[in-house]
This record gives structure tokens, sequence and C-alpha cells, in this order.
């Protein structure tokens, strides 16, 4: 059993894998969290308060890890949905029939979403509630403000996506609003001064085209698979960053 | 079937019944944390979390963030097995769906529609939604009650946005997703859906109560006076009653941040006003302009 043990842990290629043992020593404590891509997000050291579940009650780190399901599946629905109006409502139905684990990738999509826009909203609420905004954290709440909006634009562009009557018609509705911007909507007020029409408004531009239809299904998909996620990611790690460049998680002064 | 049983059980509507259970858990978990805080502080004693010392993140943190981690793929997983994604039939622009609701976190912005024209509800207050959230760290210049729960050295803090967050955006979107049926007329959650159902509820303008035509040259400017009016006194009065009572504060504030958050609070109270108005009173626009009305 030692002999195995030895001859799978003392060879060059595991150990240029993992660089310390498991001795649990402070040295190795701090190697395994600043040793770690990942795990180095973290501080080494951290205010016992901030580690307490009562506190920030894990909303944020649920919220990324909600987004990093929805990445994964996500992807996973990428390689069978073809965004057209001709092929994406059966590659619903494929999903559904034929495709393995078809059903659950896309039951864990849409429920990873309503999740990550509800944890997303209580993250908020505790970061109000303890008062975590105020100096030196002005600019993350910002940063957080962006991250939400950008959470609903998320569910809402993929709302369209299985192109049935449920999605079609919420992003009618949605984007009908569009419709009535000031100035760059065609019923909007004083659009008239700018001689904006259906077919040159801020609608036009979202839904390429004066209705949804598949110019809207394509420029959906880019948005909610490219363009979205690429932003939030970039503006997620600002908002890690700035949370210990602000020094750490907020606690009571003393 | 009981009609609240199927709204409650149609698959999008779990998302908002567990929602409704998660913000209550966490609404009770903090004003309690808060309360005892307060206690805490009023005795003179340190709040919690004040004395703590450093700990390593390896392993208290990453321990909890990995439990948490499983717990929440489980329950998703629990969730994606009971619960099928809906799907309904082939988009079909020629057969419109009644009610056509939005996704349920925009429902809020949906039942405004009720009460403001498009550009406002749909336009103009999410904006502001945005800037005026956006705006709270430079506008709450109060120092206290940064790094903990408390409610007594923030009340109004607290309590405004509380009013926002639990009153103007999840309550609204409790009413869209259970109490709006075909028309988007008002249904409880017991009653059944009637397609045929139409109400006759003749709105009016305000000024139409007075007996003055809307549309017409002294409805314009009575309209505009009342508009412009209410802004008016709500940013003066509350000077006023502040240059008597707390200088110190307003001169902290100054004049800038003093109006920005005035601004932000008479608008966002025009929403509960204009609610009650169109709900009570049947009165549809205070103010009709040949480019947009209020
Ligand atoms: C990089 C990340 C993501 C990728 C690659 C991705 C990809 C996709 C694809 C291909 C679909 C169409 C398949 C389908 O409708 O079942 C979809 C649907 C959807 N997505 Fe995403 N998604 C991502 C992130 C997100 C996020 C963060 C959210 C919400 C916060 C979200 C919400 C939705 C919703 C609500 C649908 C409709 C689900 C349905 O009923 O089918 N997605 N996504
Ligand atoms: C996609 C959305 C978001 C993600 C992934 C995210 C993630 C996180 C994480 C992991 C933390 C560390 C502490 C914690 O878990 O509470 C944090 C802290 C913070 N978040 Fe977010 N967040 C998001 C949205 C928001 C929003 C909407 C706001 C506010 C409007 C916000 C404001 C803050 C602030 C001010 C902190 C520092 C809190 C403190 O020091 O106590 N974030 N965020």
């Amino acid at each position: 059993m030692n002999s195995l043990y030895d001859k799978v842990k003392k060879n060059l290629i595991w150990k240029s894998v993992f660089r310390r043992d498991y001795r649990d020593t402070a040295r190795n404590r701090a190697m395994a969290i600043f040793g770690n891509v990942f795990l180095h997000l973290h501080p080494v050291r951290v205010r016992e308060s901030a580690v307490k579940l009562r506190y920030t009650w894990g909303m944020g780190g649920i919220t990324f890890l909600a987004f990093i399901i929805l990445t994964i599946t996500g992807v996973v629905l990428m390689f069978y949905y073809h965004p057209t109006v001709d092929l994406a409502y059966l590659d619903m139905k494929d999903l559904e029939f034929q495709a393995p684990y078809g059903v659950i990738s896309r039951n864990l999509h849409r429920w990873a979403a309503h999740f990550m826009v509800i944890v997303v909203m209580i993250h908020m609420f505790r970061v109000f509630m303890t008062g975590s905004y105020k100096a030196p954290r002005q600019f993350n709440w910002g940063i957080g403000v962006i991250l939400l909006v950008l959470t609903f634009l998320l569910s809402f562009t993929g709302y369209l996506l299985p192109w049935d009557q449920l999605g079609f018609w919420a992003i009618t509705v949605g984007t009908n609003m569009g419709a009535a911007t000031p100035l760059i909507g065609y019923q909007g007020p004083f659009s008239e001064f700018l001689h904006i029409t259906p077919y040159n408004d801020i609608r036009f531009a979202l839904l390429g085209g004066a209705q949804v239809g598949g110019n809207a299904l394509l420029r959906s998909y880019i948005w909610h698979c490219i363009a979205i996620p690429l932003i939030s990611v970039i503006l997620m790690f600002v908002h890690f960053w700035r949370v210990r460049k602000d020094g750490g998680i907020s606690r009571p002064q003393h | 079937m009981n009609p609240f049983i199927e709204i409650i059980t149609q698959p999008d509507n779990i998302a908002i019944v567990i929602m409704i259970v998660m913000v209550t858990f966490f609404t009770i978990w903090g004003f309690q944390q808060a309360f005892q805080n307060d206690k805490l502080k009023a005795s003179g004693y340190a709040v919690d979390g004040e004395l703590d010392q450093d700990v390593d993140t390896f392993k208290p943190l990453v321990r909890i963030e990995l439990i948490i981690s499983l717990v929440v793929v489980l329950f998703l997983s629990i969730w994606s097995i009971a619960v099928d994604a809906p799907l309904e039939e082939i988009a079909n622009p020629t057969i419109t769906p009644n009610p056509a609701k939005a996704p349920w976190y925009f429902l809020g912005l949906q039942e405004l529609l009720v009460y403001f024209d498009p550009w406002l509800a749909g336009v103009v207050l999410p904006t502001l939604i945005v800037v005026g959230l956006m705006a709270i760290p430079y506008i709450d210049i109060n120092p206290k009650g940064n790094g903990y729960y408390t409610f007594a050295e923030r009340k109004y803090a607290v309590i405004i946005f509380a009013f926002g967050f639990f009153i103007l955006w999840l309550l609204l979107i409790v009413i869209g997703v259970f109490d709006r049926g075909p028309g988007w007329l008002w249904y409880w959650p017991w009653e059944e859906w009637d397609h045929q159902r139409v109400v006759f509820e003749p709105t009016r303008d305000l000024t139409q109560v007075i007996g003055i035509e809307s549309r017409s040259i002294p409805g314009f400017i009575i309209g505009a006076i009342v508009v412009i009016g209410y802004y008016v006194a709500g940013m003066l009065l509350p000077l006023r009653h502040w240059r008597k009572n707390n200088p110190e504060l307003l001169a902290q504030l100054g004049m800038i941040r003093y109006n920005l958050i005035m601004f932000l609070f008479v608008t966002m109270m025009s929403v509960p006003i204009k609610m009650v108005l169109r709900l009570v009173f049947l009165v549809k626009y205070v103010w009709i302009t040949p480019w947009f009305n209020v």
C-alpha cells in the first residue's frame, strides 16, 4: 500500500502538478490559496466575520455559481441549437425527444436563470442592509448595479430563443416599450422632430427589423450567448478585484 | 381546478414561489440581525463582527463555499428533475395570447403601464431606477452602519430602500403574476379567468374632475401647474423644514445632493400617488400636452 502511495505521489509528474503535501501547516494553508488560480481570488487570511454565513449569506458567491452553471449548460445547449426561425423551435423538440440529457440540460438552464435573478436581488438587499456600499465601496456598488441590469438582459434575451409563443410575445411586449423612447422611438414623445419612423428607430435597431422575426432571433442569440456573457465576465472580475482592493468584505470599523 | 393552484403550479411561477420564500427568509434574518445589533449598541456592547480576528481562508471559507455549492447544485438538480421547462406552441405573430405577459422580473414595469404611458413606464422610470440605485452611495452621506446590520442608525435609508424594493418592485411583480388576467384586468387568485369579461370603467383626466376639459388650454395650464407644482413643492417644503430644524445636515449634504435626493424621492413617490389616482379616483392623466401625457 505504502509503496503504491509512494509510486503515485513521489514522481516528477505528480510533483509538477501538486506543489505541496497535505500536512496542515500554516504554510500549506496559505499555499492552498495562492498556489491555486481559482482559490487565489480569496485573500490568504480573512476576517472571521467575512466567513460567517449570517453576514453575507453567501449570496454574491451563489450568484456567481449560478452564472457558471448557466455557462456550462448554455454551451451544452448551443451544440443543439440553430438560431433560425425554421429550426429553433424544432431544436427545442429535439432536445426534448432526441438529444441525450436534452431535457435536463434545458431545465437546468432555465431554472438556474430564474434562480440567478432571485439571488442577485437578495445579494443587493444584503449589501444594502449592511451598508456595504458606503466608502470605500461606492464604485463597486455601481459595478453591481450594471451586473444586475446585465443579469436581467441575459434572461430577457434567452427567453426568445426557444421561439415559442411565450418568448415571442414577452419579447414583443418588452421591445414595444422601446418604441416609446423619447426622441429615438417612433411612438415616443418628440420623435417627430428627428423624423423617426418604425424603420429607423431604437426598436428597429434592437430587433433588426420592424417586427420580432429572424433578425431579432439572431441578434438575441448573439447578445445572449456571446456579447452579454463576455461583458458580464469582465465586470464580474472587476467586481471581485474591487472587493479585495476595497479592503475585503465590509466589517464594523473598530 | 382551483385557479390559484393552477397559477402557482405553472412551471415558471414556481420560481416566484421560491422567490417569495427566499426573500421572506432573508428579510427576517437581516432585520433580526439589525435589531440585535441595535440592542447591543444601545447597551454599549460591540456589534456582531466588531471584535473578530483574522483567520486562515483555507479551510473555513473554502469549506463553506464547497458546502453551499453542493447544496445549490443539488437544489437546482432536484428542481430540474421535478419540473420541466415550459414550451408552448411555435411562435405565431398572428395569434396574440391574452394576457401577453413579460418575463416575471419585468412584470413590475408592465404593471406600471396601467398607470403611466409607455415612455414613462418602460423607459424613463427604469432609467431613473438604475441611475438612482447607482447614486445611492454618493447621496447617502451617513457614515454609520457600514459593515453591520442596523436599523436604528439609518432608519430613513432603510425605510426608503425597503419601500422601493418590497412594494414597488417585488409586490408589483407578485401582482402581475397572480392578479392580472385577460385584458390585464384584476383577478383575485381564486377567481376564474373570463375572456369575455369587459369592465366598464370610465376614466377621466384630473381637470375633468373639476369640470375643465383636459385637452383645452386651461386644462393644459392647470395640468402643468399640478405636475410642476408637485415637483416644486416636493423639493422646497423639505428644504424649509430642514433649514429650520436641521441646518447642519443640509450644509453637509450641499445643494446638488439635496436636489438629486429630492428629485429621485419625489419621482419615486409619484408611482404610488398615480396608482391611487387611477385605482381609487379613476383618474388617467394629470396633464395632457400635444407631445406627451402624464
Ligand atoms: C455563457 C453563458 C450562456 C450561454 C452560452 C447560453 C446559451 C443559451 C442557449 C443556446 C439557449 C437556447 C436554448 C434554450 O432555449 O433552451 C439559452 C436559453 C436561455 N438562457 Fe442562456 N446562456 C448563457 C447564460 C445565461 C444566463 C446567465 C441566463 C440568465 C440569467 C440565461 C437565461 C436563459 C433563458 C431564460 C433561456 C430560455 C430557456 C428556455 O426556456 O429554453 N442564459 N441560453
Ligand atoms: C452578477 C451579479 C453579481 C455577482 C456575481 C456578485 C458577486 C459578489 C461577490 C462574490 C461578493 C463577495 C461578498 C458576497 O458574496 O456578498 C460581492 C460583494 C459585493 N457586491 Fe456583488 N455581485 C453581483 C451583483 C451585485 C449587485 C447587483 C450589487 C449592488 C447593487 C453588488 C454590490 C456588491 C458590493 C458593494 C459588494 C461588497 C460587499 C462587502 O464588502 O460587504 N453586487 N459581490
